[in-house]
């Protein structure tokens, strides 16, 4: 019969399957030796008896604590900042950092589960909780930046100008205009549930509305339904473009915002390698005299105005 | 990093190798798996088949979610330092096309003629050469297997931020960087990348399509 015929076209089936497969297993090997563009720890890259340390790396970075896991907070990658720090930071120090970008809620509880190497947050309250847990160790004034309530043009609840951010926020529920809240303990969550306190209000009701984004997608949540929200001036500056919002107070004290660093302490974590050296090279780096003027540089060019302010060695905050 | 960057060029590639070995990973598992489900009977088959019926529409932030509780350093397998690598990446994703695969190749071999079987058995072929010829007859169910494996993995997003971390020129595939980008207010570039993954998709699809409409039955 045709047989033979059959098997031939069965091959020829396969062929092209086991080609694209090939294909990337061939990838995935061929990207072990560009090194620094992928993840050097992979185990595949044991096959390929590669170089303990990556060439162009300053030596003295042993291989299996060469990453930092960085808990951090989404403003910080939807500025762009970690993107543009992340590079440097290797350069430096030899370190490769993996920035992990969550709310701070999570960032911190990265932090107290020993699943991060370092945290850079904005959540001084909570923050506090974990230095004098012993957790966190060589704790950091990095930069600040401040919080701002936007709202649409309009401004139905009448809040610009304001001085007092509690007031504000009392009109807007009073006003039962829309207003969208992170809801996700986040540290921006955090803040914004200090200042509902504040004015001594539960925030409840349909023009209450809980996002559970990062910051970029709660701005363009609020622009979308007309509502307010507050936000870090610095991703509000990134996204302005493309945002229908205005800021409409501004400058009250509580509506600073503060970012600190810090490194996990090894020591409460026997069983676990905490990349303690990493930790520390992290630290440094963020409040070195160099990256402070990256920090306050930074966004310049494209916003106008700096999206954080350097703070380092400043008197801490707490 | 719009047009032409190293950057997208980078993200592109990783995400063609994450998911193109998470598909042969699921292939290697998955036919296996589903050709012992369709030609044998054995205790516990039948749960097993609910089970992997289930698996095909596992969520993939589920997925995402068990392996970072094992994958995390403070995890059972957190030594082994996978956690925001390509490799745990590819390990959710595996473990999401695997049902995939498997439950595609039960319905592809079942859906043969009962009588081929017992017509090849009469002729006296072993229990390999049955498989081979059965695998042969139900090719084109089993490249739609593969394809829907892959497909299942392309798109997924909530599994490769949860164990990737979505770091930058590491584990930063498609999907996810199309996220952060909405996120940061990027609405075109998030645009200009969505077309990247369909385009790849496409691509690879296409590719499979051809290999199996190519000796279609008539």
């Amino acid at each position: 019969m045709r047989r033979k015929n059959q098997r031939a076209g069965w091959t020829r089936v396969l062929l092209p399957v086991m080609i694209l497969l090939l294909l990337a297993l061939a990838a995935g090997c061929s990207g072990q030796e560009q090194g620094g563009s992928t993840a050097p720890q992979e185990p595949e890259a044991a096959g390929n008896a590669s170089p303990p340390v990556a060439a162009g790396q300053p030596a003295g970075a042993e291989r299996s604590s060469q990453d930092v896991i960085l808990a951090t907070t989404t403003s910080t990658a939807d500025t762009g900042l970690l993107d543009a720090l992340q590079p440097l930071f290797k350069e430096k120090t030899g370190y490769n950092l993996k920035p992990i970008a969550v709310g701070t809620g999570q960032a911190l509880q990265m932090g107290r589960d020993g699943n991060a190497d370092a945290l850079l947050v904005h959540a001084p309250a909570s923050e506090k909780e974990l230095v004098d847990d012993g957790i966190g160790i060589d704790y950091r004034l990095v930069m600040h930046n401040d919080f701002i309530i936007v709202g649409p043009a309009g401004d139905a609840a009448g809040i610009k100008g304001v001085s007092d951010a509690a007031q504000a926020f009392s009109r807007i529920s009073q006003g039962r205009a829309t207003f969208v809240s992170r809801g996700d303990d986040s540290g921006t969550h955090k803040k914004e549930k200090e200042i509902w306190g504040k004015a001594g209000i539960k925030p409840a009701g349909d023009w209450y509305v809980q996002s559970g984004e990062g910051m970029g997608q709660t701005l363009t949540i609020a622009s979308e339904r007309e509502g307010y929200t507050l936000t870090d001036r610095g991703t509000y500056l990134a996204l302005k473009g493309n945002l229908r919002l205005e800021i409409l107070v501004e400058g009250d004290p509580v509506l600073q915002n503060i970012y600190h660093v810090m490194r996990v302490n090894p020591e409460k974590f026997p069983n676990i390698p905490i990349n303690s050296k990493g930790g520390k090279a992290f630290v440094d780096f963020m409040v070195s005299p160099e990256i402070q003027k990256f920090i306050v540089n930074f966004g310049v060019d494209k916003y106008g105005s700096p999206l954080f302010f350097p703070d380092a060695g400043k008197e801490q905050a707490s | 990093m719009v047009s032409g960057d190293p950057q997208v060029f980078e993200i592109t590639w990783l995400t063609l190798r994450v998911t193109g070995v998470a598909t042969l990973i699921s292939v290697v598992i998955g036919i296996p798996l589903g050709t012992l489900l369709a030609l044998r009977r054995f205790i516990g088959q039948r749960t097993l088949m609910a089970l992997i019926y289930t698996g095909m529409g596992l969520p993939p932030t589920v997925v995402g979610l068990w392996v970072s509780l094992f994958l995390w350093r403070t995890g059972p397998l957190g030594a082994l330092r996978l956690i925001y690598t390509p490799t745990a990446m590819v390990i959710a994703q595996a473990i999401i096309a695997v049902p995939l695969v498997a439950g595609l190749t039960v319905a592809a071999l079942q859906q043969l003629p009962p009588k081929l079987r017992l017509q090849v058995m009469a002729l006296g072929a072993s229990r390999w050469q049955l498989i081979r010829l059965l695998l042969r007859e139900a090719r084109l169910g089993l490249l739609a297997a593969v394809m829907a494996g892959f497909g299942g993995v392309v798109s997924e997003v909530g599994a490769a931020s949860m164990v990737g971390g979505n770091i930058l020129g590491e584990t930063r595939v498609l999907t996810t960087a199309i996220m952060l980008e909405v996120s940061r207010g990027h609405f075109d570039l998030a645009l200009a990348l969505s077309f990247i993954l369909l385009a790849l998709a496409f691509a690879v699809i296409a590719l499979l399509t051809t290999a199996q409409q190519r000796r279609r039955p008539a």
